[in-house]
């Protein structure tokens, strides 16, 4: 066993009831991750992050974390009620979760948020209800209140849906100067080029790790046919691979 | 001016303003948190379930009655949340069976035992007969341990209604704050029961909530704004039930209707925008995706 991370799973199974969507996983991250789960819909890798938040119990293996293990969590976009009423400011400063007397915010407490806010280029919608945020906008929102925890560990579930291709560089290179930081950083995504390949560390999940490792290692028509069932080819160009669907050519209109 | 302090020349009905106009403001306050978890529902269901509770102690141990029917109360409302919070198929309908279960457990004792007729419509729609200090004073308490709850733990209640499971991974604990909100509610419930009635509670938890929520998009300010309607809807529906001779919880609950069409008129397309889907993920919220 090597050194011990921030957060480890041991031979962990978990699911929902009793239906098991995870078996046998084992898994280590620490400060330095920056690790993207890769899967199909339903192969679990949602399921694998709330087990690593420790929002799902295993209900076979262990789950370690290191004493005062601070972590965040950023949700996907699409289950957010929009609908409720907070500003920009207050759902920002829900991050802030240390006892404190009175409900509004110290001035200490002000200058975190404006500074976090400043930090992702959102500081003029500070008081701006979340629903009139665009979908990149809100997606910094979200990142601005996990930084404001200032997390050992960082964790995305599929930061990139639903936002354009500029926010999608924006936060890949965000959570880049924020592992250089330090920061260990997990996400999900099913987003093979746009995401995946850009990350130096992957793991492959279908129910359990197919495999794990850099993209050049993973990425290869092997592990991702057994990952998302169907035959996949990879390329090359400028020495990044690129993931081509040839089981489903394209179709000339008709 | 006269139609305003006649009335208050009986005692029965300065202590009828003193506890509609509270309970309004309590259930307004504690409203907000039940409307925008999508607890409407089970607001609706732990009144009627927490009669059982109220008839059995009216009837048989009167003096006993708040600690006994406040306990049933809690009971029903932590057997509520913890199925609902199971996310198992047949929630709702468990919820269901236990509160119209305790309902009809209600009427059963009050129709045996009971004083036939008044008591029991008093019970359902409202009444200010018979208000006794204590009571007021039982007001008085649940409405200071509300008011602590919101203020010692408004960032908990906040996080936990808006997002739970981020806020359980930012280290909260969800089920307990849950639980501490279920206490309030059932308490709130328990203590407004009497004027209210039991059938309208659950309209004056909704009504000032989602009122105040087409009026703003802060929610610091729907919490301020929603105590001050239900506190009027009280106060107004209160001289109103005087002078119209019907129960006092169906004119409170008819002002707040009213105050929520004009409401509904003023604010428009904004305030519809704003109010659409608030109370929407009523029942479990079992948040499932692989």
């Amino acid at each position: 066993m090597s050194q011990p991370g921030l957060i480890d799973l041991a031979s962990v199974s978990a699911g929902y009831g009793r239906t098991t969507v995870l078996h046998d996983v084992t898994l280590s991250i620490d400060a330095s991750a920056f690790t993207g789960i890769v899967g199909p819909s339903g192969a679990g890798k949602t399921t694998l992050l709330r087990v690593l938040l420790g929002l799902i119990k295993p209900s076979s293996g262990t789950r370690t974390t290191a004493s005062g293990l601070r972590v965040a969590y950023v949700p996907q976009l699409e289950t957010v009620d929009w609908k409720f009423p907070v500003t920009v400011f207050e759902c920002v400063l829900m991050a802030r979760t240390e006892h404190r007397f009175w409900p509004w915010p110290s001035a200490q407490e002000r200058t975190a948020v404006a500074a976090v806010l400043e930090r992702l280029g959102i500081a003029d919608l500070a008081d701006r209800h979340i629903r009139e945020l665009s979908g990149g906008q809100q997606q910094r929102m979200f990142l601005a209140r996990a930084l404001l925890r200032e997390p050992q560990v960082l964790l995305l579930d599929e930061p990139t849906s639903g936002v354009d291709i500029n926010t999608r560089h924006d936060v890949l290179h965000l959570l880049g100067d924020l592992h250089a930081d330090g920061m260990g950083i997990v996400l999900t995504t099913h987003d093979l080029n746009g995401m995946a390949t850009h990350l130096p560390h992957l793991v492959c999940v279908n129910g359990h790790i197919i495999a794990e490792g850099s993209p050049r290692d993973v990425i290869v028509p092997r592990v991702l046919e057994e990952t998302f069932g169907a035959r996949l080819e990879v390329l090359e160009h400028l020495g990044m691979p690129i993931v081509v669907d040839t089981s489903h050519p394209m179709r000339e209109p008709i | 001016m006269e139609t305003l302090i006649e009335p208050l020349g009986f005692a029965f009905f300065q202590k009828g303003l003193i506890v509609a106009t509270l309970s309004g403001a309590l259930l307004g306050f504690v409203g907000v948190y039940i409307v925008l978890r999508g607890m409407s529902y089970i607001g609706h269901g732990l009144s009627h379930a927490i009669f059982g509770g109220y008839a059995a102690m009216q009837l048989f141990a009167a003096q006993l009655y708040v600690l006994g029917a406040g306990l049933w109360g809690i009971a029903s409302a932590i057997a509520i949340t913890t199925v609902a919070r199971r996310g198992r198929v047949g929630a709702d309908a468990a919820i269901g069976v236990i509160t119209t279960a305790s309902f009809a457990l209600g009427v059963a004792l009050f129709s045996k035992f009971g004083t036939s007729g008044p008591a029991f419509d008093n019970a359902l729609f409202g009444s200010i007969l018979g208000i006794t200090n204590s009571q007021i004073i039982w007001l008085v308490v649940v409405m200071a341990f509300a008011g602590l709850v919101v203020l010692l733990r408004y960032r908990e209640l906040l996080f936990t209604t808006f997002d739970p499971d981020v806020a359980q991974a930012s280290g909260i604990k969800v089920a307990r704050v849950e639980a501490l909100l279920m206490i309030v509610l059932a308490l709130s419930i328990l203590v407004t029961l009497n004027v209210i009635g039991v059938t309208l509670v659950a309209a004056m938890l909704v009504i000032p909530a989602v009122i105040a929520r087409m009026l703003t998009d802060s929610f610091g300010r729907m919490l301020a704004i929603s105590t001050i309607v239900g506190l009027v809807c009280g106060l107004v529906g209160m001289y109103l039930s005087y002078y119209a001779g019907v129960p006092s919880g169906t004119m409170i609950v008819l002002v707040g209707a009213v105050a929520f069409l004009v409401v509904f008129g003023i604010t428009g397309i904004r305030g519809r925008e704003r109010a659409a889907g608030v109370d929407e993920h009523s029942g479990p919220r079992a948040t499932i995706s692989a």
